[in-house]
């Protein structure tokens, strides 16, 4: 019998797995995917927003303004790349600076730090500023983080502190039994005294399973470009249009690796599950972006993706026990601004609601930290060199592209999150998320992942089952 | 730190050929600095046939082309390091590489050569709509693996872009056992070296279908289907013309873009093809830093980059040398109409040859057309040209006598022929 079954490893998952391995709990996160974070955490706009948008006293805006504020120390234990860069809102026209004012207001009253900037003041914070830009709203808190490490790195804490995690495992029926759950999936059948479903895009159908309810999720995709690094000062903070009933709109932001995204659209969809895109919406992504700065040099574009956001019905994050159930807890509808808000939905999910069922016993092994990651290019050369000697592997680069040494590459195989599959490795590493995308390294990337875990190259996968790079061995006898 | 006369990042074919024209002309003082377990950098993985007619006068393959020049640089005790890759440069021209036996090596160069090739345009770079599932590879990818690795990375294939390795894959991957349905252009007319469409698509019985690209992506896990579109002139798809192939993988020959990392990290200027902008001697607008080969600009043919590669060799000797003038006028050379590109964009006028060597390329197929060159303004020769296509660079030679000063504009461009 488990303690708790975290349905789902998301970003929500992992912060909710990592708040809970403070305390002396058993936890199994079960996730059908072949990674964490491997929908709607990783194809998203990498933005930690300061808060100033949601609606005030909605769980938006509670859980975003306190995560925002966790964020800097919560990157720093966990070892993720993190920029507190500011955002700017901009105006395009004249009629919309009253809407400034407003989101002055709001952000006053969630408590996010705002102040009004006017046109000239704009162009020299971003000279690439659309010139016809009336003035902007500056939030300096807002950042930007790198959101495919965010839900590994915390899931690996939870698993350094004993959390189990369970990929490629598919839940199919939950169950209520006397004073626990029968959660079955495709693979096995568990018992557990609480169960915390953040299965986001199918969080509803996972809690239909308990018992009817009142919302769904409505699949809404965002298509992005992603640009090379480019020079920096194409942008100099995350920028903004104005926001609409649809959402964020068109942004123009820096990520912590040094690329640029352009995006998101916003097309409310029937499949949760496809993340295709297409060349008009992409053109109108464009066109939008283009209002903000005219100038984005998009013959850098190295990749374009598209995500789908978790949108509830209730248009606020669904963030409760269920109706029947102090010990089922829902956690769902976590769309924008989801990422930013996880380390602190994941504090008030293990304390107030997991704790409000389950005695919490603070563990005295907690380790808040993860083994740090070394980085050579990030050292000076001195140490760099040291290192090198020390442990040659970090002078051995696979993926030139984006300098990753073949010691980093190791060292995410051993850690204890699994990194089964080569995006896995890429979403760790960045080894094939360069200008080239792979087409230097992928063939040594999966010789490699081939001899960790002792398989051949054709059953070496680039995602999930069934995503294999190669097809046949040739010239077999010859070898 | 140490010092170094001369510094070749890249050990293909242009760094090989580079290093042995700079020994050539007297810089001994060498270091090749190559990313990869062997000298000879793509050619290791080109199996196929076609290479050093011009140069060797006989049919190699490209490991057979790339070991003719590694005994060259043996043969001269050129030094070279091998699985280094360098982690940056500077304008005062320290470069710095790592590897895993010396760690950190600083080298003080007196000049650089940049001969790092260049890298395919990926599925991303174009948005190829649809999903994004694994097997789409780009046509050098599905070559490594099977060259290198020895693993076919599918059964059923299509090809998007009529480029060289894309057509050489074509029949590779046919004389491996798998199905190639069909190949795609964008274009009105072939990207292809005419041989290359004849010998690997034509006696292959593999589709070209022209004015077409891939308007759709099919497959979860796995490419399962692939839709490709006529194109209309401003090579949008047009609705109502795709056609379905049921296939496991798609290949992209979309093109090559010169690997130029290091100089705009460090702000060189770059052209509108993405390479440096250089002069006659492949120097770029840094002080004492060279450029050639396929980082400069995409060759068709090895042995034109070697041949390219060598002057730019012997061009850094002459820096070395303190033999090239150092002046502020200059004539800027000029893309005009019909022509994509002109390299060297800019010509210093010294004493050290008699002819100045100009690469371009059309921007589409034209036939009975004259190349003109005019000097600020006045023509100083034309070349008639029965047939001239964009897949095939130009080179042509032009006596520096006919330029009378070092300064102004010099253009070439695309005349067609009086009627």
């Amino acid at each position: 019998m488990k303690d708790v079954i975290i349905i789902g490893a998301g970003a929500v998952g992992s912060f909710i797995a990592r708040s809970l391995s403070r305390y002396a709990l058993s936890v199994l996160v079960i996730e059908k995917e072949n990674d964490v974070g491997d929908v709607t955490t990783m194809a998203n706009s990498a933005i930690s927003h300061s808060g100033y948008d949601p609606v005030p006293g909605t769980k938006k805006a509670i859980f975003n303004v306190a995560g925002n504020k966790m964020m800097p120390e919560v990157c720093k234990e966990l070892d993720i790349p993190y920029g507190k860069v500011g955002t700017l809102t901009v105006a395009v026209e004249d009629e919309q600076l009253p809407m400034l004012q407003e989101l002055l207001e709001r952000a006053k009253q969630n408590g996010v730090k705002a102040r009004l900037v006017d046109a000239e003041e704009l162009k020299k914070m971003e000279p690439n500023i659309n010139p016809e830009a009336k003035g902007a709203l500056l939030c300096p808190e807002g950042g930007i983080v790198n959101p495919f490490l965010l839900p590994v790195r915390a899931m690996e804490n939870a698993m350094d502190n004993g959390v189990e995690l369970h990929l490629n495992e598919e839940v199919t029926g939950i169950c209520k039994d006397n004073d626990h759950y029968v959660v079955t999936t495709n693979k096995e059948k568990y018992e557990a005294k609480v169960v915390v479903n953040a299965a986001g895009l199918h969080s509803d159908d996972i809690a239909k399973m308990i018992e009817p309810i009142s919302w769904s999720i409505l699949p809404r995709k965002g298509e992005y470009y992603v640009l090379d690094h480019y020079a920096p000062g194409l942008v100099n903070h995350v920028l903004f249009p104005l926001p609409s009933a649809k959402g964020k709109g068109v942004l123009v932001t820096m990520t912590t690796s040094g690329n640029y995204l352009v995006g998101p659209s916003s097309e409310v969809m029937e499949d949760k599950d496809s993340v295709s895109t297409d060349v008009p919406t992409l053109e109108n992504v464009k066109a939008q972006a283009m209002m903000l700065v005219p100038k984005i040099p998009f013959n850098q574009q190295i990749r374009v993706y598209a995500g789908v956001r978790a949108t509830p019905s209730t248009h606020d994050f669904i963030i409760e026990p269920s109706k029947k159930y102090a010990d089922f807890i829902n956690v769902a509808g976590i769309e924008s601004p989801g990422l930013v808000s996880s380390p602190a939905i994941g504090e008030y999910v293990a304390t107030k609601l997991v704790g409000a069922v389950l005695p919490l016993k603070a563990k005295s092994s907690y380790k808040k930290t993860v083994k740090p990651y070394v980085n050579p290019l990030l050292l000076p050369l001195k140490e760099r060199n040291e290192l090198i000697k020390a442990h040659p592997e970090y002078g051995e680069m696979v993926c030139q592209c984006e300098k990753v040494s073949l010691g980093q590459i190791k060292d995410v195989l051993s850690r204890s999150v699994p990194c089964l599959s080569i995006k896995a490795l890429k979403k760790r590493t960045r080894a094939g998320f360069g200008k080239c995308q792979g087409g230097f390294c992928q063939p040594q990337v999966v010789r490699l992942l081939a001899e960790h875990y002792h398989v051949t190259p054709l059953e070496v996968l680039y995602d999930k089952p069934g995503s294999s790079l190669v097809k046949e061995e040739v010239k077999k006898e010859a070898k | 730190m140490i010092n170094k006369d001369l510094v070749i990042i890249g050990g293909g074919s242009a760094g090989m050929a580079a290093a042995v024209g700079a020994y050539d002309h007297g810089v001994k003082d060498i270091l090749i600095i190559e990313r990869s377990p062997f000298l000879g950098g793509i050619l290791n993985q080109c199996i196929h046939n076609g290479f050093g007619l011009t140069e060797f006068k006989e049919e190699l393959t490209g490991p057979e082309f790339a070991y003719r020049f590694i005994e060259q640089v043996k043969a001269r005790n050129i030094p070279y390091v091998l699985d280094s890759t360098v982690t940056s440069i500077n304008r005062d021209k320290v470069v710095v590489y790592t590897n895993a036996k010396e760690g950190v090596v600083e080298v003080q160069a007196k000049a650089i050569i940049m001969a790092t090739g260049c890298y395919e345009r990926s599925a991303g770079a174009i948005g190829i709509p649809g999903d994004r599932p694994a097997g789409i590879l780009t046509a050098g990818q599905a070559q490594l693996f099977l060259n290198e690795y020895g693993y076919l990375c599918g059964k059923r294939i299509f090809i998007l872009g009529s480029g060289d390795i894309g057509l050489i894959m074509a029949r590779r991957l046919t004389l491996e056992g798998a199905k190639v349905l069909g190949v795609a252009e964008i274009m009105p007319w072939s990207n292809g070296l005419n041989r290359n469409m004849v010998q690997c698509l034509y006696d292959f019985n593999i589709p070209l279908y022209l004015s077409h690209t891939v308007s759709k992506v099919v497959g979860k896990e796995r490419v399962e289907r692939i839709e490709i579109s006529e194109v209309d002139a401003h090579m949008k798809a047009i609705p109502g013309t795709e056609q379905s192939f049921n296939v496991d993988t798609l290949i992209l020959s979309i093109g090559l873009i010169p690997n130029n990392d290091l100089l705009n990290s460090i702000s060189c200027t770059m052209s509108r093809t993405r390479g440096a902008i250089v002069n006659e001697h492949f120097e770029t607008d840094i002080d004492g830093i060279f450029s050639c080969g396929n980082v400069l600009h995409v060759h068709d043919l090895v042995d034109n980059v070697v041949a390219e590669a060598r002057e730019a060799g012997k061009g850094a000797a002459l820096y070395i040398q303190g033999k090239l003038p150092r002046e502020d006028q200059v004539i800027a050379c000029l893309a005009g109409d019909g022509v994509g590109y002109v390299v060297p964009q800019k010509i210093v006028l010294d004493e050290s040859d008699d002819n100045l060597l100009f690469k371009f390329r059309v921007k589409a197929p034209s036939k009975n057309v004259f190349i003109e060159y005019a000097f600020n303004g006045e023509v100083i020769k034309r070349v008639f040209k029965p047939v001239i296509i964009p897949s095939e660079m130009e080179i042509e030679s032009l006596p520096k006598n006919l330029l009378k000063t070092n300064q102004g504009t010099l253009t070439v461009s695309l005349k067609a022929k009086e009627a």
